[in-house]
């Protein structure tokens, strides 16, 4: 992209395979510290990586990537964190519970059990600083974007879109549903890593009570 | 280093925040660069000043700023001309000069350009926060805690070891940058333009897209012919990571020119603006007109290098 990025796509669709080789390539670029390498920015099906054109050109880059995925992985790939995030569905806290409901034709406590019986990998941060891109929802949640995206959605919302569900890490407009709020804390900008998830973690929700939020460290 | 008061802001403009060259290494938390738009009027002002060139310095949008020195300092400004004025004189821009404490400088209105950076010797003292003192205005982090300037702010700048030094710098005139009303822009195709028909692409480089007043820092809106993908290519792609100067173009086909506000989108990039361009953008208004002119990688990296090459020769060493 442009004089001084490329773009390596990994796959075509959304999956957890494509997603881990996105991973997998941004470690042997990190472990092999290539000079002029300036940022990797991965995503679902490809990474990004933006170089200091005059000191790696991007042609001398394309063939150091060859070569890397051609040795085989070498370092040792960062080991995954499991996180647990207290989710109180529906109410104030999730205003787009009973719509997400009525869409799908069940009670809303269906919708609950539904989203916190599963495992989520991070697929990226993105959109916003700390803001997890999480997948894949069952096929019996899917769900489109509101219709009218909010000016306003608040810190600590749970949203859903289409396959994926996501936690707004800091006040911000935006489109997805929202069926919950968590108090945990997502993005600090003086903690390192300022983000609390990470490409390839994992995550699963639990439903919690209002009188409950106290007892979650944030 | 201390840090001082350098400037109290009297009136904080459209828009004036504490920035640097950016924020690099953290776009997998969501983190985006935020810098300085044109960067380089940020590293001009920044090294006649004696300032390493990554020295946090103010940005401001348009007109409106005042700020009164509470010292004797040494400032440069540089990029758009905002009609800056001393006390009522006009104050030179691209050089190096001293302000007596008790000076005001005031930011009238845009005659050419549309950001002017205003570098002060010791660098603005604001946190450094992921290694950059840029501000990240939509997450509220960085600069001046996280927010634009406000009227009574106090802007410190870091003092070094020994008293202040002023040496006369000047930027030599054939190097300032002619900032017209109607702009040609280089870029490279890419990275999806071989999904757009081919009389978009067309299109694209012969067409005169106006400015639209939507425009922000996240994004030059331009509006103008529409361009259209392929048949059965979907609307959006799987949010992919994006740079500054990438042209995405959402369903209504008018282009938007992505500054570095954002680590990732859905829609497609027909072109990209080359490096060397890159601060141009910064000077855009809403309004004037811009063409797009296709180059290979080979200019785009040469146009790059005389870029260096000239910041490089003005040969002004940091003073501390």
């Amino acid at each position: 992209m442009g004089d001084s990025s490329l773009l390596v796509e990994l796959g075509e669709r959304i999956s957890p395979e494509v997603n881990r080789r996105v991973q997998d390539l941004m470690d042997r670029l990190e472990h092999a510290a290539l000079p002029g390498v300036r940022e990797l920015s991965p995503s679902y099906r490809s990474l990004m990586i933006r170089v200091e054109p005059l000191r790696m050109a991007l042609g001398q880059l394309q063939s150091a990537i060859v070569d890397l995925v051609a040795a085989g992985h070498t370092g040792a790939l960062s080991s995954p964190a499991e996180h647990l995030i207290p989710v109180i569905y529906g109410g104030d806290h999730g205003p787009d519970l009973d719509w997400v409901a009525a869409h799908h034709g069940v009670p809303p406590d269906e919708i609950v059990a539904r989203h916190s019986k599963c495992t989520y990998r991070v697929y990226m941060i993105g959109f916003t600083p700390g803001f997890p891109y999480l997948g894949e929802l069952p096929a019996d949640l899917d769900t489109p974007r509101r219709s009218t995206p909010r000016t306003r959605v608040l810190k600590g919302s749970v949203g859903l879109a289409q396959r994926q569900t996501g936690i707004y890490p800091a006040d911000s407009p935006g489109g997805w549903q929202i069926i919950g709020w968590t108090p945990i804390e997502l993005f600090d900008p003086r903690r390192q890593p300022p983000s609390l998830l990470n490409m390839g973690d994992t995550v699963r929700f639990e439903a919690i009570r209002p009188e409950e939020v106290e007892r979650w460290p944030r | 280093m201390a840090a001082v008061g350098a400037f109290e802001v009297l009136s904080p403009g459209i828009l004036t925040t504490v920035t640097d060259l950016g924020r690099y290494g953290f776009s997998r938390y969501g983190v985006a660069p935020t810098g300085g738009v044109d960067s380089f009027s940020l590293r001009v002002a920044n090294l006649l000043v004696g300032n390493p060139e990554n020295a946090a310095v103010l940005e401001t949008l348009a007109m409106g700023l005042r700020l009164k020195a509470l010292r004797d300092v040494v400032v440069a400004v540089t990029g758009g001309n905002l009609t800056p004025l001393r006390d009522a004189k006009p104050l030179p821009m691209w050089q190096s000069l001293e302000l007596q404490a008790g000076e005001v400088v005031m930011f009238s209105g845009p005659a050419g350009g549309f950001r002017s950076y205003i570098a002060v010797q010791g660098g603005v003292d604001v946190p450094l926060i992921m290694g950059s003192r840029s501000t990240n205005l939509s997450s509220g982090f960085g600069g001046y805690g996280g927010r634009p300037l406000r009227k009574g702010d106090i802007i410190g700048c870091t003092e070094g070891p020994g008293r202040k030094r002023f040496e006369e710098r000047v930027l030599p005139p054939e190097w300032v940058p002619a900032y017209p009303s109607r702009w040609r822009i280089r870029v490279v195709w890419g990275p999806q333009d071989d999904q757009f028909t081919d009389e978009s692409r067309q299109t694209f480089v012969s067409h005169l897209y106006s400015v639209s007043s939507d425009s922000n820092r996240t994004g030059i809106r331009l509006n103008g012919a529409a361009l259209q993908v392929k048949a059965g290519i979907l609307e959006s792609i799987i949010s992919e990571g994006v740079v500054a100067g990438a042209i995405q173009v959402p369903g209504d086909g008018q282009p938007i020119i992505l500054l570095g506000e954002t680590v990732s989108g859905g829609y497609r990039k027909i072109a990209t603006v080359i490096s060397a361009d890159l601060p141009y953008l910064g000077q855009i208004m809403p309004g004037e007109e811009v063409a797009f002119g296709a180059v290979g990688l080979e200019e785009a990296v040469r146009a790059l290098r005389e870029m260096e090459d000239r910041i490089r020769s003005i040969g002004f060493t940091a003073l501390a």
